[in-house]
């Protein structure tokens, strides 16, 4: 079972506060969704109104073409596994993923033919009969997912459900809910503030800023396209620089002039813009070292990060602004060395006052 | 070789100071001072006048002598007197009226007033109240409410023509009536009780259920009570050490009339050591009360325990 959900015009206030604002959204069947943005955006309370449980003030939602926006949560088809899991405490674990089947009469064989399939796909037959109070962090969370999956639900929403594990375990489970996803072809929409997950997990990542969604793309597109500051500066470690400039719109391409005269030829057409203030901005690994007095620009290093595969390098410009560049994991450079910092045109972007980012041309 | 690297100033650390944080949970004499005030005061107010009273029930004692010891006489005495017993049967009808009553009321009152809203919490104020009053004063309230021909309750039955039950003179009736005004007296506590229970549920599994499709009665019956059940063995265990030593209502309200049908063990204790002053035979009553109240609280405790489920 899977579903398409369409979100549209969405509105959403506390109070005096509106914490979404006109949002529209569609989300394909069987595809996996994750809702990026930084604490308190609203990712939560968006997920909440689709399973309804929190009501929606104005706009629609509907599920294949069915608005839903007035159904009580558990008519809507879908399955929610909570950040702190939601399992009844007093139940066994089996009484747990039965309970909402139970509830509608699905048939007691029924039940048990889910549960064990449920339980043996999560490799968890042993803890049927515990309680949660006797399960470790993980295991709950097997748990909540496993309550999930025997519903067969048309969707399935998580709100930051790898949160409260530890590292370790983040990542394997971030991998079994991939495979998860595989073979359950349902819809997924996954909330999260990790980018890291959002970008292994997503088909599209939803970017949500301000009461706003920013940019809706596959992570590469996010990563390499950022349309706004914000999207630019949220993804990718370490962040985007960004330098202030001003742009030589005289050629075909753009030129952007930093301050203290260091200047970068964009592969970005002169056509689309206009005048006014922008910002440059470009990741550390499109920044190459090389030797003083070569590349665009030349700085004095003031910290060196090994991440062993790289080197990150903080430079610091003529003008005191601070630049990431990535040189290779055996890098020779030292802290206080003079170099020079190579800037990749084709993978500069450029961002007016208000945020909108422009790139090169696509190849 | 990092982790080495990074174990060994903490490794000399740990050493250096072992020996004076050994175990900070180890017992000390110091600690006494702490408990000494609270002490003093238990062994003073509470287990002197408990080993006091259990050597008084083996005497004959008035306040003039505290005489002979006398065994388990007092206690003989006490098997044989059809007051005594018939108090003992009251006093169990009294919690038998009471307590299951005030539990599920007090249940059903937080249910009904756990919400956010204003009414709710000006009827909570309201249904506490009663709570703050003295029992002189409660006692007050319901002989009006019961006064026959004049009382509240005969003014309200006369609208409809009938005659409104006798709750302080008819014998089955009685004690029925002292019930309803403990009741009435008492329903605060537990309900406090119930909401501050209620208000410890998570949320988000009450969203869990409504995902779950589980309607109002397989929420209250699957999420609700459960989560509630140590707090109504409290309630439970509380009340029945409370009703047990009913004593105010009855002297107040009928005397421990008609016919000694509502004489509770503590006034039979308090006519016995106080106005006849036979303090031996009344001391001996109360140590019958406390073991009743006792095993009436473990009893409780126990059957809820041995059904063996830690929430
Ligand atoms: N019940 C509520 N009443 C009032 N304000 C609320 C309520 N729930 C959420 N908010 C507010 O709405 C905003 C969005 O909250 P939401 O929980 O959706 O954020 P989030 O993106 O999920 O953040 P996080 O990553 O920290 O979970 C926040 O500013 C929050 O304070
Ligand atoms: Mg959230």
């Amino acid at each position: 079972m899977t579903a398409d959900i369409e979100i549209r015009n969405v509105s959403k206030q506390f109070g005096a506060m509106t914490v979404l604002d006109h949002l529209s959204l569609s989300i394909r069947a069987r595809e996996f969704i994750v809702f990026l943005g930084p604490s308190g955006c609203g990712k939560s309370t968006l997920l909440r109104m689709i399973a309804g449980l929190e009501a929606v003030d104005s706009g629609e939602i509907a599920i294949n073409n069915e608005r839903i926006d007035h159904l009580p949560p558990g008519k809507r088809g879908i399955a929610m596994v909570f950040q702190s899991y939601a399992l009844y405490p007093h139940m066994t674990v089996r009484d747990n993923m039965a309970f909402g089947l139970a509830n509608i009469g699905v048939p007691g064989k029924v039940i048990e033919a889910r549960i064990n399939e449920a339980a043996r796909m999560l490799e968890m037959p042993h803890l049927l009969d515990r309680k949660p109070g006797q399960l470790s962090g993980g295991q709950r969370q097997r748990v909540a997912i496993g309550r999930a999956i025997v519903k067969e639900p048309k969707a399935f929403l998580f709100d930051e459900p790898l949160s409260n594990l530890d590292a370790a375990l983040r990542t394997r489970t971030r991998i079994e809910l991939a495979q998860l996803h595989q073979r359950l072809q349902s819809t997924m929409i996954f909330v999260t503030h990790d980018q890291v997950e959002a970008m292994t997990l997503a088909d599209r990542i939803v970017v949500m800023n301000n009461r706003k969604i920013d940019q809706i793309g596959t992570p590469m597109e996010i990563y390499e396209r950022p349309a706004t500051k914000f999207v630019a500066g949220f993804v990718g470690a370490p962040a985007m620089n960004f330098v202030d400039a001003t742009l030589d719109r005289y050629g075909k391409n753009a030129t952007a002039r930093f301050a203290d005269g260091v200047s970068v030829q964009t592969e970005i057409a002169s056509s689309q813009l206009t005048d006014g203030k922008y910002t440059f901005g470009i990741r550390s690994e499109d920044v190459r070292i090389v030797a003083a007095g070569q590349g665009n620009a030349g700085g004095v290093v003031d910290v060196l990060e090994r991440l062993g595969e790289r080197t990150l390098i903080y430079a610091r410009l003529g003008d005191g602004q601070q630049i990431v560049g990535s040189d290779a994991g055996n890098s020779r450079v030292a802290v206080g060395d003079r170099i020079g910092l190579a800037f990749d045109g084709q993978k500069s972007h450029l961002f007016n006052e208000t945020g909108r980012a422009w790139h090169a041309r696509e190849a | 070789m990092a982790d080495r690297l990074a174990m060994s100033p903490t490794a000399t650390l740990a050493v250096g100071v072992r020996a004076p944080t050994a175990d900070i949970y180890a017992p000390q004499w110091r600690n006494v001072i702490f408990v000494a005030p609270f002490l003093f005061f238990f062994t003073t107010l509470l287990l002197f006048p408990l080993l006091w009273g259990m050597w008084l029930s083996f005497h004959k004692a008035d306040t003039f002598s505290s005489g002979n010891f006398v065994g388990l006489g007092n206690y003989a005495r006490l098997y044989h007197d059809k007051v005594f017993l018939q108090s003992i049967w009251n006093t169990f009808y009294f919690v038998l009226l009471t307590v299951p009553t005030l539990a599920l009321i007090g249940l059903f009152l937080a249910l009904c007033l756990n919400r956010r809203t204003r009414t709710a919490a000006v009827l909570r104020t309201l249904f506490f109240s009663s709570s703050v009053l003295s029992v002189t004063i409660v006692t007050l309230i319901w002989r009006i409410v019961f006064i026959p021909n004049v009382g509240l309750l005969s003014t309200i039955y006369g609208w409809f023509g009938a005659t409104a039950p006798a709750f302080i003179s008819d014998p089955s009736l009685a004690m029925v009536g002292i019930a309803i005004a403990t009741i009435w007296w008492c329903i605060g506590l537990p309900m406090m009780l119930f909401l501050s229970a209620l208000q410890q549920i998570p949320q988000d599994i009450y969203e869990a259920a409504a995902l779950d499709n589980a309607n109002r009665w397989q929420t209250l019956r699957s999420i609700t009570l459960p989560s509630i059940k140590r707090t109504f063995i409290l309630v439970i265990i509380i009340q029945i050490v409370l009703q047990f030593q009913l004593f105010g209502q009855a002297w107040l309200m009928t005397r421990g009339g008609p016919n000694n049908l509502t004489k509770p063990i503590v006034l039979y204790i308090y006519d016995t050591a106080f106005r006849r002053w036979d303090l031996g035979l009344g001391a001996a009553a109360s140590e019958i009360l406390f073991i009743l109240i006792l095993v009436a609280a473990m009893a409780q405790y126990l059957v809820t325990r041995s059904r063996g489920d830690q929430a």
